[in-house]
This record gives structure tokens, sequence and C-alpha cells, in this order.
């Protein structure tokens, strides 16, 4: 009854997200000496902040992008939903701190019915989500283009608190981010919904047959990612001050958001990921942010370390992942 | 839980079929049929492909629903409008090609839609030990509740599929070739777990292609052809060759054909000497024209491997090949193509077809990726081979997942004629195909011998391996481990894949 | 395509390309003379030849880069890059041209040469590393827009000789009828005709099947890394092409190409082609660049501001792969009599195509 007549033995894999905290800390330590050689100091508290706030904006976005690849989804509709919800936050205040609870819950509805609308058009007109959220992305657009020419709105100074505290170091905006972070991880892991985001990701066919309703995982994970867009959106609005129709495609928060959560080991055809390993690319991303500041790297040629980054990593990440039959013999000499 | 009486006449059955009809777009599948399952037994469904036992299975599954006729489960009559509704009544179906999720636990296919509730949330830990419970009672202890499906084997898989119906506390299992890609000893790990189900009192419903487990296995059988009930009743009041002849009409003896007149052995077309890899060693093999050869094993002996390595797939890299005489260096499929060899790989869903692709452009796949400039002439030749393989189809370009088995097994051989190959490697050629296409692959193999091609076919049904071979190689733990005689029996070649004969008594370095 | 000995009769045939029209292959053609004729009828100089022909010249750009990314897309890929790929052609136009007629030449073949190694990069990249194209030609798209801008700082640079611009911009002049031939016609003629050519020859259809099963071709002796690799060099070139064409008439700002990526895209979904690989027309592929830009045109001379051009464009993409799926899906059940209920369940219960999912973007 053994296995060992069956096949030989699987061999034991790393676990991604322990991979991406592993590649976290290499790319510290790196980037630590980098800046350190610049003249400055990579752990000192100002930095440290500067980092964990850069990694706010992204990380809502990533955990929310995170639900979608999950279900082999993808959503590109972020960027605007990011800018619109910015200025509807921005403009309902008007700078009254009495507004501020109406402009958040228009900001936050307008989000979950433009995640709503992601998931129906991917669910009930069977359109991929590449195409379906693009789509709804650029009708956003339009709308974003026709309507406003620039900045807009205005955020009263105690929602500007937000964006601007922190508890010591600790921005209060990454705060939130890890604890919304740490409940969608609870939602995945702990109730049946959660489940069958997995399931739906992994195959359509298997979790049909198995009764489940597959529209409703994919649409509950396109509404939750329009929502945390929609928060970021009133995140950015609280540091800016002001509602922005740019910020959000400026951000390039749409395929960032992506590469993270590719970064953090989530698979683009969906049924395999981890919250804490998008949050471990979102940090990735954040400090070597921050590391290119520090050395004063040309901002344009910024990009190109992402590009390479981000293509390098998911290069060495996939080579590790495969599952490959564990050789029985060595490859060349073999003792007799 | 009582056991159930299988001999007492009159005993209400679990599951029965009366009269059941169905037609898909005016074609009538099912005529007429009836069957009824007891209690703790196991009735076999035998039929070739198009003779409707998939068709009924799926109908008592809730996949496709009757047109005319009652189904009744426990004496009630039922109408499942959808899979999961068969499952929760307690009708569970194990398909040929598995409804798991390979990146989810054990656990969590086993109780996917119904995760068992702790306060509100889901209770993982529960839910890992009642998967655990089930697998017990199974007799099943190598299986962890909280393993990647993916990083199972097959058999595992399967064993997890039925842990999914006990769950269900199903009393009817349905199976389809559940032992389609299994090795004996996993076979016999599976009659194990069916036997345990009996005694529970579950039924079974045992859909095979494999002649000797329906013996061996079922208390029951029920025969099919084009869609009408032929026989139905005890096992032991038939025998293979009268079965076989209910199924197609054609007697048992004439099912594996012998060499063509003419087939002479001739000059060795390949050789390996001393080749390994990682998953093969010390393989030494020459494969002469007109000639044969077959390769034994259990799962997981390197059969595939050795075909794959052959072939460049996964190449050697110790060792040297020849080919009519010249060295050959292989370590791409493309120059294995090139010089003349050919794999029909397991699988050929996967491996072997284009799925939305056309039949025309099937056939043309490795002219057109290998051979470019024969593409004009090798066109006008497919429609020949294809019908001297005597496929059935709406034409050149039907897309080919709406083939049957047979007939895609059909098109992949012809796109391996089409590039007139030296030596042929087949992987398991008629797995999961009907008796028909079998027999017409067994005739090609005959035909490519008498025109001098040398053959290599790696199998796992031994009837197969021993009416078809000239001679027997058996592998075990990655090494040829005997080679056999034509015609030995069955239990001599078992002998050496469990390397209890031949030099894998040796100790492994 | 079929053996049948005896010529299908007139109506038969009729009937069948009534019925490729309504396919998801031919929509796009049906489409596109239903836009046609709606701009002619809103301004009826639109079907003046000379204006028509100024139509297809200022089309081929997006024609030509939508044919590129055909290739890629029925292997299964993405190609994220081109938009960054034609900016960084036409500021190396713009900066090593100047005003100097015999670099002409030399600079245009170290700009096809420059496409040559992107296209190879994003190829061998997916291929041989195994990263999902999305993935790769993101990055490749990053890092090449990071160093457009980082060169120029951003602004248009450089001045290429009018010469140089006359391809984007002129033609043959004095012809009847039309008036100018524009080079862009012409050369938007050829890369089709050329596209045309390598998707019926066996490469074209050894590219298709990979994109349909690509282990199936690694088992079938194809060298896969080369042919995919291949159709990421035609889609680089095909970009390089068009930003030779549009350093006439767009300039030589680095945001030149901007955004062609997904309007690419959104021409090749319209004409039919599915996401995930296996199966499209390059005739349908360029027909929905037409198609896209005669929508353009159309709510032009409607008078519909032009902010609004991205929501349409949105509506457009979404009701173009929707229509795709309920046409596919019901063409799989059409079919599925003959396909033996046998089959397993693929026949009845499949998902439609394009599934929700995004199909094959692990490359």
């Amino acid at each position: 009854m053994s296995t060992a007549t069956t096949r030989p033995k699987r061999r034991m894999r790393l676990d991604s997200t322990v991979i991406v905290y592993i590649a976290l800390i290499v790319v510290i330590i790196i980037g630590a000496i980098l800046v350190n050689t610049a003249g400055r100091n990579f752990f000192s508290l100002g930095n440290i902040r500067d980092i964990l706030t850069g990694m706010s904006v992204l990380g809502l976005v990533a955990v929310g992008q995170t639900l979608v690849i999950l279900t082999g989804s993808l959503d590109l509709s972020v960027p605007y939903v990011i800018s619109l919800s910015s200025l509807l936050a921005a403009e309902t205040m008007r700078g009254n701190p009495n507004n501020i609870a109406q402009g958040v819950l228009l900001a936050l509805a307008f989000a979950a019915i433009a995640g709503l609308a992601n998931g129906l058009v991917v669910t009930k007109l069977k359109v991929n989500g590449f195409i379906a959220t693009l789509g709804v992305g650029l009708i956003i657009k339009g709308y974003l283009d026709t309507n406003y020419q620039g900045s807009a709105g205005s955020v009263p100074a105690a929602f500007q608190f937000i964006g601007a505290t922190g508890l010591g170091p600790v921005p209060i905006s990454t705060i939130i981010m890890l604890a919304l972070a740490t409940l969608v991880f609870l939602f995945l892991r702990k109730t049946r919904m959660g489940h069958h985001i997995y399931a739906v990701g992994g195959s359509l066919e298997v979790s049909r047959l198995s009764g489940l309703r597959t529209a409703r995982p994919i649409i509950v994970a396109h509404v939750i990612c329009s929502v945390m867009a929609g928060l970021a959106g009133l995140l950015l609005a609280s540091r800016l001050g002001v509602g922005s129709p740019t910020v959000g495609s400026q951000g390039g928060y749409d395929l960032l958001s992506i590469a993270a959560v590719v970064l953090g080991g989530t698979i683009l055809a969906g049924g395999r990921g981890s919250i804490w390993g998008t949050i471990g690319g979102v940090a990735i991303f954040a400090v070597l942010d921050s590391v290119m500041s520090a050395i004063q790297f040309n901002p344009f040629l910024k990009d190109v370390v992402r590009g390479v980054v981000i293509v390098a990593a998911v290069a060495i990440y996939t080579g590790r992942g495969v599952e490959r039959r564990r050789a029985r013999f060595a490859t060349k000499e073999v003792q007799r | 839980m009582s056991t159930p009486d299988v001999s007492t006449p009159g005993a209400t059955p679990i599951l029965e079929a009366r009269d059941v009809s169905k037609s898909f777009f005016g074609i009538e599948v099912l005529h007429g049929v009836s069957l009824h399952l007891q209690p703790g037994s196991v009735h076999g469904l035998v039929g070739e492909n198009g003779a409707g036992k998939s068709t009924l299975m799926k109908i008592f599954a809730g996949v496709h629903q009757r047109d005319a006729g009652t189904v009744l489960f426990d004496g009630e009559e039922v109408d499942f409008g959808h899979p999961i509704k068969a499952m929760q009544a307690g009708l569970a179906t194990v398909f040929q090609e598995f409804t798991l999720l390979p990146e989810r636990t054990v656990a969590e296919n086993v109780f996917l839609g119904r995760e068992p509730r702790k306060a509100g949330f889901v209770d993982n830990r529960g839910m890992s030990a009642k998967t655990g419970a089930l697998l017990a009672e199974l007799g099943i202890d190598f299986i962890d509740p909280n393993a990647r499906v993916a990083s199972l084997s097959v058999a595992e898989q399967q064993i997890v599929e039925i842990t999914k119906a006990l769950s269900f506390d199903a009393r009817v299992i349905s199976m389809d070739e559940p032992t389609a890609a299994l090795a004996d000893h996993e076979v016999e790990l599976l009659h194990g777990i069916i036997e345990r189900l009996k005694a529970r009192g579950v039924a079974i419903l045992y859909v095979s292609h494999r002649l000797k487990e329906v013996f061996d296995l079922c208390d029951t059988v029920t025969v099919l052809k084009d869609g009408a009930l032929v026989w139905s009743g005890p096992t032991t009041e038939l025998t293979p060759d009268s079965m076989v002849r209910m199924m197609v009409g054609r007697s048992i003896t004439s099912f594996f054909p012998g060499a063509l007149e003419g087939t002479t052995v001739g000059e060795t077309r390949l050789t390996v000497t001393d080749g390994g890899n990682g998953y093969v060693d010390g393989i030494d093999l020459d494969l002469r024209a007109g000639e044969i050869v077959g390769v034994a094993g259990l799962q997981g002996a390197g059969r595939t491997e050795l075909a794959e390595a052959i072939f460049g797939a996964v190449p050697f890299t110790r060792g040297t090949m020849t080919i009519d005489g010249e060295p050959l260096v292989v370590r791409s499929t493309r120059k294995a193509v090139r010089s003349g060899l050919a794999l029909i790989t397991e699988d050929r869903k996967a491996q072997g077809l284009a799925l939305h692709q056309s039949v025309l452009d099937n056939t043309l796949l490795v002219i057109r990726g290998v051979f470019a400039s024969r593409t004009r002439t090798v066109r006008r030749e497919v429609p020949g081979i294809l019908s001297s393989l005597e496929i059935s189809f709406r034409g050149l370009d039907q897309e080919v997942q709406f083939l049957s088995g047979g007939n895609q097994q059909k098109v992949v051989l012809t796109k391996w004629l089409a590039t007139k190959p030296r030596v042929v490697i087949l992987d398991e050629p008629t797995r999961g195909i009907d008796v028909g296409a079998k027999v017409a692959v067994y005739q090609l193999m005959r035909e490519l011998a008498k025109d001098g091609v040398a053959i290599l076919m790696v199998s796992s049904e031994l009837p197969e391996v021993i009416g078809m071979s000239d001679r027997i190689l058996v592998m075990h733990d990655g090494r040829i481990t005997a080679e056999l005689e034509p015609g030995s029996s069955e239990e001599t070649i078992l002998s050496a894949a469990t390397g209890t004969i031949g030099g894998a008594l040796e100790e492994v370095a | 395509m079929s053996d049948a000995t005896t010529a299908p009769a007139f109506g038969t045939r009729a009937l069948n390309a009534l019925r490729v029209l309504i396919s998801p292959r031919g929509a796009v053609f049906l489409l596109l003379a239903i836009l046609l004729v709606a701009i002619t009828a809103l301004n009826p100089n639109f079907a003046d030849p000379g204006q028509f022909i100024r139509f297809v010249q200022r089309v081929a750009p997006i024609a030509i880069v939508a044919i590129g990314q055909y290739f890629v897309i029925v292997s299964g890929e993405f190609d994220l890059s081109v938009g960054s790929v034609i900016a960084t052609q036409v500021v190396l136009a713009g900066n090593l041209i100047g005003q100097d007629e015999s670099k002409i030449v030399p600079v245009t073949l170290l700009m096809i040469g420059v496409g040559i190694l992107i296209g190879l990069i994003n190829g061998l990249v997916t291929t041989l590393l195994r990263v999902p194209s999305f993935i790769v030609t993101l990055g490749m798209m990053l890092a090449l827009l990071g160093i457009v801008y980082y060169v120029t700082g951003g602004s248009a640079s450089g001045n290429p000789v009018d010469s140089f611009r006359e391809i984007g911009r002129g033609g043959i002049r004095d012809v009847p009828i039309f008036g100018i031939i524009p080079w862009a016609v012409i050369i938007l003629a050829v890369t089709l005709a050329v596209a045309i050519l390598i998707s019926k020859s066996p490469y074209g259809k050894t590219l298709i099947a990979a994109g349909d099963n690509v282990t199936t071709q690694r088992y079938s002796g194809v060298r896969v890394w080369w042919v995919k690799t291949s159709a990421f060099v035609i889609s680089s070139l095909s970009a390089t092409i068009a930003g030779i064409l549009l350093v006439g008439y767009a300039g030589v700002h680095p945001s030149v190409g901007r955004g062609y990526e997904f309007i690419a895209i959104t021409a090749v979904v319209l004409g039919g082609v599915v996401l995930g690989g296996g199966r499209g027309w390059v005739v349908a592929a360029a027909a929905g660049a037409f198609t896209l830009e005669a929508l353009f045109t159309l709510l032009n001379f409607a008078d519909v501001p032009s902010t609004w051009r991205d929501t349409i464009q949105g509506v457009i993409i979404i009701a173009a792969v929707a229509y795709s799926a309920v046409a596919f899906r019901a063409r799989r059940k059409g079919r599925a009599p003959l396909a033996s209920p046998e089959q397993g369940k693929a026949s009845e219960s499949a998902p439609a195509d394009p599934a929700p999912h995004t199909t094959s973007m692990e490359g």
C-alpha cells in the first residue's frame, strides 16, 4: 500500500510566499548598501515612513487585484476608478468636514458599481476580464476626459489628516492597508466565498459540476477590487487635498498592481496565490522606488528598472515553481 | 451496515432504468434500455463506443436528461437536472476526466461547495479531519488531506474522487473507465476499495472497456450495442468471448491480428546503447525492421520516459543511439522527427492534437512544422490515409474536438503516417478507444511492420502486449529488467515488472 | 477546404457567405460596411475617392500594428510593447536622420534592426525563460518608454528631413480618380498581402496550431520557441513600419504611439480573433482596425466630442467580444450532434469561448 511503487516521492516545494519575502530581504539589503553608499541612511525613520507610505496606495489596489486574478480574471479599470473616486469625494466634500462621510460613501458606491459592471460583463456577457475591464475603464475614462479638465473639489483638513499622519514611522494609511489586507486574507481562508474564488479560478468547469454558482465569486472579486481602488482614490485625494482625473493613470496602477500580484506568486491563470505574497511584491516595488530616489536615479530610468525587475523576478520565480518529476538518476554519471 | 442480499430475486434495486431512450439532435443514442443495480453489488456496463453506455451513465449522473422511460433511485422516480442534484441524492459519478482542482488540497476538493462551517466561518481543520476519516474508511492511510491534489499521482487523484463521492454518502457510485490510467497494482488498490464499498452496501456501476476486469469484479453485467440492450444478467453466465461477440459481433480470437504475410524481421533500424538520463538508466535496446517490440511495466517504471528519451522530448544524457547504422544524437523532438522517428503519445488530447483545429490541419501538423516543403504533396495523400483507417467524420474541416476517441486517434496516426517514419513508438495506443478502433490500430501496426517499419509499443494492457509483440521488454524502476518471449504469460510479465525476475535484484546504486 | 467533389450550388454558396458574415469571423466586415455607409450618409464627400484614400492613409499605421498583433495573439500571446516600439522608432528617426538625406537608408536599416531585436527579446524571454508574455511585453514597454523619455527629456526632439516625412505624408501624385495614392496605403497593401501569404503558409498554420496547443506542437517536432519568437518579431516590425509612417504626420514626440497596444488588441478582437490563440483571420484583424477608425470618423462627423472616443471604444470592445462569445457558443451547440455525445462533457456543458478566464496568459 506504500507509495514507493507508484511514483518517486514528490519533492517539497518552497512556498511561493516565502520566496517573495526572501527576495524582499535581498532587495532591502542591496538597497540599503546602495543608499548608504550615497550618503543616506536607508533605515532612517523618515525613509521607512516614505517606503511604507509608498506601499499604501499600491497595496490597496494590489490586494483587490489579487482577488480578481485568483478568479482567472483581470482588472484594467482601476486607474480610472481611482481617479473618479478621488474626484467624487473631493467635490462632495467641498472643503467641509461635515461632508466627509457623504464624500466617502459616494466614492465607494461608485466604485462598487464599477466593480459590479466589470463582474457582470465578465460573467453574463461572457467577455474575458482583460477586455471587459479595459472596456469599462475606457468608458469611465471618456467620462473623465469630457467632464474634467484638471483637479477639482477640495478635501477638508480633517480628511487630509489620514493621508498625512502616522503612528511613529508607520503611516495611518499603511495601517489601514494592512488591516484591509488581513481582512481579505481571512475572507479567502475562512469563508465559503473565499474558497469558491480559488475554485472558479482553478476550473470553472469543475466548480460548475460541483454545484457552485460560478458567477458569484467572480462578481464579488470584481466588486471588492473596485472598492479597494475606490479607497485608493480616497487616500490619494486625502494626500493631494483635491481630486484629480489623472492621478490614477499617472500612477500606472493597473499594470503595476498586476505586476505586484504576479511578483507575489499568484498565477495569472487563477486558482493559486496569496495576499501576503502580493504585499511582499508591493513592498519590493516600494523599496526599489525609495532606493532609486535616494541615489537620485533618473526618474525616467526608474521605469526601466521596474520593467527589468518585473520580468527577471517572474522568470526566476516561474523557473523554480515548475513542479518537475523528481529525477531518479543523476544526469551525468551513475555508479554501478 | 447490513450486507444486502444480491442473490435474492425481488430485492429492491437501488438504481433502475426502465426503457430509457435518448436522442441528440434527432439521432437516437439510447433506445429502450433497462438495467437494475442491487445495493452492495458491482454492475458492469460494456459496449463499443457509440453503444450508449456513456450516455446512460450521464443520464444517471444528471448530466443529460432522458427523453423517455423512467429512472428509479431507491424505488422512487427521479429526474436529475444537474449533476450536483444526483450527488446530493446519493448517486455519485467518477468521470474519466477528473473533476478536481489541482491547486487545492484534497480536503478542499472533497468538500468543494459544501465546506463545513463553524460559527459561520469555514472550519478548515474540521474539513481536513473529516476527509481523513473518509480516507480511512476506504483503507487509505497514505494520502494527506492537506496535500495539493496536483502533487498526487493519477491513482491517488482517483481515490480523492471516490472519497468525494463517499462524502455525499453515496449509495451508488458510477465509474467511467476507472482503470484506464492505472497500472496493475493500482488497479488492485482500486478493486480493494470497491470491495470495501460493496461491504458498506454501496452499489457500483462499472463502465469499462477492460473486459478482464469486468469479469473479475462485476457480479452482473449489461451489454449494450448501438444504443440497445443486448443482454443483462449475472457475469457467471457469460464468457469473455460471448461478451465480445455480443458487443461487436466478432470473435475474440480475431481481436489481435497476427503478422501479415510477407512480414520479415530485417535489419536493425534503431539501437540504444547504455542510454540514460534522470529517469531511465542502462537502456540497451535494438529495434529491427518489421518487428513489434512491446514494453510492459508498472506505472512509474519509466516506460513513457523511455519513449520520450528516444524521441528527444526528455532526451538521453548518457549513451549512444544509431538509426539505420548511422550514429544519432537526439536532443530535441525536431531532430527525432527529421531522423524518421514518430511518437504517438499517451494523452492524445493534451499532446497529440490541436483540438480547435480541423482534421486536415491536425493531420498536417508535423509536415507543416518540420517538413514544410512536402505540404502540398502530403495534402493530397491525407484523405487516402484517413479512409484507409476507416475514420468516420463529417469532413476534413471538422474540428477534431468533436470526434470520438477512436477517430481522434486515427487523426493522430495519420499525422505521423504522413511523415513516412522509419521507427514508430506508440505509448498506450488504444487507451480510451472503442473496440472497432482498436482493431484498426492493430491492423495498422501490422501493415507498418510489413513495410519494414520498426515498432516500439508501450502498453499497460497485458493482453495487448502479449497479443501484438514479437518481443516483450519489461521495465522496472527506470531500467529494462527482462526480455521475454512472445506469448509469455501475464504472470511472467508481472513478475518481471515487480522486480522478482531478472536482474532487478541487483543493488540499486 | 472541403474535399467535396461536386461544386455547391450558387444558392448554397451565397447562404454560406451570409453565414460567414454573421459569424464572429465575418461580422466585422458587415459592421465596417454599415459604418462606411453611415459616414457617407452624414458626409457625402467621404465617398469621394480622394477623401477615401486619405481615410485609408490615416488608418494605415493602426492596421499595420493590428496585423502584427494578430500573429502574436493567434499564437496565444500578447504584445503590450508596440506603443513603446513606435515611440522608440519615432525618436530614433527624429534624432538620427536629422536633415541629412544620406542618413535615411542606414537609419531605417538601424530601426528595422532595433525592431527585430526587440521582437527577439520579447519572444525569447517568453519562450525560453517562460515568463508570461503579458509580463514580458509589459516590462519591455516600461523599459523602452523609460529610455525614450530619458533620452528626450520628454519633449519632441530631432527633425527628420522632409523626404523621410514624405513616406508618411505623401504618395504617388497626379493619379486619376484618387488624385494621390499615399505611400502609406501602398505599404499597408503590401503588408497585408505578405501577412496573408504568411498566414496561409505552413509556418502560419504552425503558428496558429501552437496557439491552440503548444504541447502538441512540442511533441510534433516543432521548434516552438522559434515559431513564437518570430511572431513577436513580426509584431515589432509592424510597429516599426507604423512608426516610420507616423513620423510623417504625427511628428517625433515620444508620446507618439501611446495606447497603440490597446487599440491594436481592440482591433484584433473586433476582427473575431480569439484571445488565447488558435483561431482567427488576419484580414479580419485589419478590418477591425478599419472598423474602429471608421467608427471614430463617424462620431467626428456626428459632432460627438472627441473626449467621448474612449468611452465608445470601451463599449465597442465589450460588444464585439460578447458577440463573439455568443456566436461561438451557438456554433458549438449546432455542431455538437454528430460529435458522438459520448464525447465527454465538452459538447453539453462547455463554458463559452472566450471564457471569463483570460486564457493562456501564462504563455
